[in-house]
């Protein structure tokens, strides 16, 4: 039997590692473009967005732009009047973040070679500015559910196999179902862009373009190419990521919003390292969610998540600029 | 024609080394300044000050005080909106607590307040740099806005956590309050922009600036020349505040009225000025000036077009706003990077040779 208020503590812990597997996800999408490019992707959060979107669009037979045409043409048409699977709805959203992918590459970055990582950064902002905007047009921006069958709500199983740890008043572990599954889906995505980028041979040409462009180009990379394919694994993941939120919350603009949340995990973690992201993640929703529990709320009055994350990152960078995992930066005149 | 250097001679170094060494620019100059302060305050309406010509002002002197950060410094500041909500804040808590004394010191003060809790933010950026320090400057964005939101001393314990403007009077006449004319709101902005930009623009091409520049281009090699990257970044953190804060207290008091934090100095406040000076033009003052008239003039163009000409939905409308200011960035990113300054200056540099083509 322990004190009630040490098991809630714990209880908070498991929750917050599990909203720091989500966190995780979304820095996972930041990593992947950073190593292979230099790109510094601000909008990548609200490409999780545009995707969970895409998926609600398709699966509910929406047609896209229909307020830009009723408002054009003055007709008034909504959906096409079909449903289509979760599983086929996923397949078409990937395909549109691989048209994505393309499109970016080839009208944005390919014009941007060779300039300074801020100014990339912050035509990432522009492009992120741009997608939020173009989303919305696209498929309306009123909150939507997003239902692909995975289960919701606390575990049951949890609750009850955990009862006996406490007194009279204390029920069990409270754990959504829907962290859970996310949880292991981040697991299982972690564990195939390892293997993607160790044994296939796209993931070392991959992985040598992030080591050094010249030298890939040298022995007959194509960057390009390289590019591209990095920026539709990041659509994937922000596919992944928007499918666990969106089930999570609703398809919303707040939505976005979990980007600026990765951004304190991966100054933590490294910009560089995948196993970085994933430890960073689980760091800052440990992190906030304790402080909030045992310092925000009883002293500072609440709702201390908004920051937390960012100050630990600033605190934590100034001792360690690299980050946790981050390569050592060496600089030269 | 008219744009020439020839026949003016310059006969002293300090007639040398003026702002506009040419003549014509000089005389256009005192025309718009002319022009700003005797004829448009006897013209301006009130849909004219609040919707154009006061938010103009404003967001030019927060333009310019970021500009002098990330354009001239080189480095980048997601935090603006807090700064300006410092700005407010400390205006707010000044007008309350000092109610004898004027506005126009009491927003210099603010200024100075944000000045010193900026710089307390550009501590981290002696140790990281590039993004690193984008995202530090988030934090601050955050921490700032959660502060002004949940300690209540901050608004005077009002009920409904807003903070409302009181009657403040400059010579007689109201500048702050609900009951304020139009051209009174225009010249008390317009007289903090004007000393804003000659003192922005005089150290910018002062030693100052230069070293600002040399941090900008490469902080290592300005160290080994003998710029102190303590005192240079510092600088440019705290010179920047003073103008983010003078805005953020004349955002507050002369324009809003009444505001609330999370809402007027938001992340997308930061944005939005970040914008700005990226489409004016980094590391120009003269950019801060077009990218705040741009920035502010396009929704009010897009809302008068669209939704007034074509009768558009207004969410729709704002939704192709964002397309249009996503693409835009993007587009001068990658067309020209130096933004419309670069424009203006090559429209002056083609305008020297008119007619000829040589």
């Amino acid at each position: 039997m322990f004190p009630d208020q040490f098991l809630f503590g714990v209880e908070v812990l498991l929750n917050g590692l599990m909203a720091g597997v989500l966190y995780a996800l979304v820095a996972l999408g930041f990593v992947l473009i950073f190593k292979a490019s230099g790109i510094f992707n601000y909008a990548q959060g609200v490409m999780a967005l545009f995707a969970a979107l895409t998926l609600v669009g398709i699966m509910d037979g929406q047609v896209p732009f229909s307020h830009l045409i009723n408002a054009i043409f003055g007709m008034d048409v909504h959906h096409f009047g079909w449903h289509v699977p979760a599983f086929a709805a996923i397949l078409l959203a990937m395909m549109v973040m691989v048209g994505l992918a393309w499109i970016v590459q080839y009208f944005i970055f390919r014009h941007l070679v060779g300039q300074e990582p801020i100014i990339l950064f912050m035509a990432t902002i522009g492009l992120a500015y741009f997608m939020e905007g173009f989303g919305d047009m696209m498929w309306g921006s009123e909150i939507k559910k997003l239902d692909v069958g995975i289960p919701q709500g606390g575990s049951f199983w949890i609750e009850e196999a955990t009862a006996f740890l406490g007194g009279s008043n204390f029920y069990g572990f409270f754990i959504d179902q829907l962290d859970i599954v996310a949880a292991v889906v981040a697991i299982i995505l972690v564990v195939l862009l390892v293997a993607f980028a160790q044994y296939t041979k796209q993931g070392r040409a991959m992985r040598a373009v992030a080591d050094d462009h010249q030298a890939a180009l040298s022995v007959g990379i194509s960057l390009s190419f390289i590019w591209v394919l990095v920026w539709s694994l990041a659509g994937f993941v922000a596919l992944v990521a928007g499918i666990m939120w969106g089930a999570k919350s609703g398809v919303q603009f707040s939505l976005s919003l979990i980007a600026l949340k990765a951004l304190p995990v991966l100054m933590l973690g490294g910009f560089t390292s995948i196993p970085g992201a994933i430890v960073g993640g689980l760091i800052v929703g440990v992190g906030e969610k304790l402080f909030e529990f045992l310092i925000g709320a009883p002293f500072l009055g609440g709702a201390t998540e908004n920051w937390f994350a960012y100050m630990l990152a600033l605190v934590f960078l100034v001792f360690r600029p690299q980050g946790l995992f981050g390569e050592k930066i060496i600089e030269r005149v | 024609m008219l744009y020439r250097e020839s026949g003016d001679f310059s006969e002293t170094y300090k007639a040398d080394s003026q702002t506009f060494p040419i003549k014509f620019d000089r005389y256009r100059y005192y025309a718009v300044l002319a022009f700003a302060f005797l004829v448009i305050p006897f013209i301006i309406n009130d849909y004219w000050a609040n919707a154009v010509l006061v938010p103009f002002l404003i967001y030019a002197i927060a333009a310019i005080g970021l500009n002098i950060l990330t354009g001239y410094c080189g480095q980048v500041s997601l935090g603006t909106g807090g700064f300006m909500a410092v700005g407010a804040y400390a205006c707010y808590k000044l007008m309350t607590a000092f109610p004898d004394v004027s506005i126009m010191i009491h927003v210099l003060i603010s200024g100075g307040i944000t000045a010193a809790v900026v710089t307390l933010f550009g501590l981290p950026s002696l140790r990281i740099k590039g993004f690193y320090l984008a995202v530090a400057t988030l934090a601050a964005q955050f921490f700032l806005v959660w502060l002004f939101n949940r300690v209540a001393w901050f608004y005077n314990y009002s009920a409904s956590g807003q903070i409302n403007a009181p009657d403040r009077t400059v010579f007689g006449y109201l500048v702050t309050g609900p009951n304020t004319e139009a051209w009174a709101k225009y010249l008390i902005c317009l007289i903090f922009l004007t000393f804003t930009g000659i003192a922005a623009r005089n150290m910018t091409r002062g030693a100052l600036g230069r070293k600002w520049s040399s941090i900008r281009d490469m902080d290592i090699a300005a160290e080994i020349i003998g710029v102190n990257p303590l005192s240079a970044k510092l600088s440019a953190f705290a010179i920047s505040g003073f103008f983010i804060g003078i805005s953020g207290a004349l955002f507050f008091s002369v324009y809003l009225g009444a505001a609330e934090v999370g809402e007027a100095f938001g992340i997308q406040k930061s944005f939005l000025v970040l914008f700005m000076i990226i489409i004016g033009g980094l590391g120009s003052i003269f950019g801060s000036f077009a990218g705040a008239a741009f920035m502010v003039l396009l929704p009010v163009f897009l809302k008068n077009v669209l939704v007034g000409g074509l009768g558009w939905d207004t969410a729709l409308a704002a939704h192709l706003e964002f397309v249009i200011v996503g693409a835009l960035i993007i587009v001068f990113l990658i067309a020209e990077p130096h933004g419309l300054a670069q424009l203006w200056r090559v429209a002056k540099e083609k305008l020297r040779l008119w007619p000829f083509p040589h």
